[in-house]
């Protein structure tokens, strides 16, 4: 009994495409960011409403401690719209990163029963982290209108570029955090870590400003050329900026020569986890 | 003795074994997987291992396969035999795409579900019910495929009643029959069985055959693990018998059996 099977192409087993399998694979992504979902708000009541009270709360208390109590407006003007507009992306980008890192290690039982394509898991985590994005996104545009925002066209799609980036940066250091992690567990420490230092080395606190005050030219180029002080600028460019009363300036060069490198070096970071990814993924399943 | 003998299909004798000329669907050549006995799971051990120029090993190592050639044709039943720790769950999990071999290589065409050992690909924290349309996407289907079958896969599985308990709570049996009805109903068309059906009780193991039957005389391809030998000798016309990692027998069923039990 002889089907059509003799027409077909022999395939090499667990070899998958890459991201090129993302888009052939829809339902099972969604079911994947869905299950993420479901697994972290497992037994509670307020559920995925968390992700709305969170920076409401986180917001309210920045611009009380920080804007009126500590005075901070005085430097910055709405220093908490100033503060959070960076703050939901470093949010954006710790959670996606670290989702990222603990992915491989977190989907074990799959992974070592059965094969489907590993690098969805990676772009689930992605997923998961815009969902809860959004309602940061939210709370801000509120804060933004409350206190008067004039956003021209350019502004705004500086912002999407700025999340651009972002997501392809955290994507890649996630997939090479979450190979390495398969491997050695102490790769998912050090990504806290990470997260933590990056939050301080990019303009989220304070103004980048008070880094060229400081610091020399060589190393205020280091400071630009990390990905996330260019979406952070990015984003103060959309979201800050046009609240204030005054002219402000985003740093030299942000967009003639920043922005395109901050493209560059995370495109980079996704071709690296990408290699390492295909390099180790077959392992995968007996390590874990 | 047991119910195979009473079962009218198998208690059939098997006929004797022809070499199959249907078209190949799993070709294995020289395939050779490595396993690291490994001693550390820590940077710091790996980063003293690189101060120190690299020196010995970090890690032990040694073939799970060691050169295993094999073509599997179209509606064959093969059944892979060996002494526990032989490699016939590694050389399954290669096949099923699972791990990637270090040498050598496979090629397979025809869509396949396998069922690797107890727990196929099920993730613990999901209900039954979440579980079968992530098992099911998984497996290639689509969404309205699980959910025109979602019902039929229940009622294979008699589970009705703890498909909306997380799977982390289910027996062992439970899991399998889930991840049995999964598999069955994705209609695949080579189907691998490791070992599982040894965790259901007899009325499913009964059910399960009947439903191995079916799908091979619908021309599906079949690889099944198992230690019953009794079980293997109705169900498969070809067994395979794998000895630290090579291929020590390779033909009819009987010879393959008697290979592992000279006495009896
Ligand atoms: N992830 C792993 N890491 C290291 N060694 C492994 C791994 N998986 C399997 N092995 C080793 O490979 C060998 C073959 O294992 P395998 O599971 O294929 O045996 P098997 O034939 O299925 O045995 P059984 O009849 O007990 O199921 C064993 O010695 C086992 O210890
Ligand atoms: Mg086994």
């Amino acid at each position: 009994m002889t089907t059509e099977i003799a027409n077909r192409d022999f395939r090499r087993p667990g070899r998958g495409r890459g991201l090129l399998d993302v888009p052939k694979h829809t339902f099972l992504l969604r079911l994947l960011v869905d299950k993420e979902l479901q697994v972290r708000y497992r037994g509670s009541i307020l559920g995925i409403l968390w992700s709305y009270v969170k920076p409401g709360v986180q917001f309210i208390v920045f611009y009380l401690a920080l804007g009126v109590f500590l005075d901070l407006n005085k430097g910055l003007e709405n220093y908490a719209v100033y503060l959070f507009s960076g703050i939901v992306l470093i949010n954006y980008f710790g959670e996606a990163f670290g989702n990222g890192a603990r992915c491989f290690v977190g989907n074990g039982d799959l992974i070592k029963k059965i094969y489907l394509p590993r690098e969805l898991f990676s772009v689930s985590t992605i997923g998961v982290g815009l969902i809860h994005f959004a309602p940061q996104l939210l709370v801000l545009l509120i804060a933004d209108f409350v206190v008067g925002w004039h956003p021209n066209l350019m502004q705004l799609a500086c912002a999407v570029v700025g999340m651009c980036i972002l997501t392809a940066f955290a994507y890649g250091l996630g997939l090479i955090f979450g190979v390495a992690n398969v491997f050695f567990r102490d790769s998912e420490n050090l990504v806290d870590l990470l997260v933590m230092v990056l939050t301080w080395v990019s303009p989220i606190m304070y103004a980048w400003e008070r880094v060229a005050d400081k610091a020399p030219e060589w190393l205020l180029h280091l400071y630009l050329a990390n990905p996330i002080t260019v979406s952070v600028e990015l984003f103060h460019y959309a979201f800050w900026y046009p609240t204030l009363e005054y002219e402000w300036h985003v740093p030299p060069h942000l967009l003639s020569m920043w922005t395109p490198l901050a493209v560059v070096i995370a495109l980079v970071t996704v071709v690296v986890g990408d290699l390492l990814f295909r390099k180790f993924e077959g392992n995968f399943a007996q390590e874990l | 003795m047991s119910w195979l003998d009473n079962d009218p299909e198998l208690s059939k004798p098997m006929p004797p074994y022809v070499p199959s000329t249907e078209p190949v669907v799993i070709k294995i050549d020289n395939l050779v997987k490595r396993f690291v006995l490994r001693h550390t799971r820590s940077m710091k051990e790996a980063f003293v291992w690189l101060l120190k120029g690299r020196k010995g090993d970090l890690s032990e190592k040694f073939n799970a396969l060691d050169g295993v050639s094999l073509d599997i044709h179209e509606g064959e039943r093969v059944a892979l035999l060996g002494l526990n720790g032989s490699g016939k769950s590694t050389l399954l999990k290669l096949i099923s795409g699972v791990m990637h071999g270090d040498q050598g290589e496979i090629l397979a065409r025809g869509r396949i579900a396998g069922l690797i050992e107890v727990g196929a690909g099920f993730h613990p924290d999901l209900t039954g019910r979440d579980n079968v349309y992530l098992n099911g996407a998984i497996l290639g289907m689509t969404k309205s495929e699980i959910d025109e079958n979602f019902d039929s896969i229940v009622e294979f599985s008699e589970i009705e009643q703890f498909i909306d308990t997380e799977v982390k709570f289910y027996s062992s049996g439970m899991y399998l029959r889930l991840a049995f009805a999964v598999a069955v109903h994705t209609d695949p068309e080579i189907f691998l069985v490791d070992e599982i059906l040894a965790v259901g009780d007899e009325p499913f193991q009964k059910k399960c055959i009947k439903k191995i039957k079916e799908l091979s005389q619908r021309g599906k391809t079949l690889i099944v693990v198992s230690h019953d030998l009794d079980m293997v000798k109705r169900l498969c016309e070809r067994g395979v018998v794998l000895e630290n990692g090579k291929i020590v027998e390779d033909g009819d069923i009987r010879d393959a059996v008697s290979h592992l039990r000279p006495d009896g």
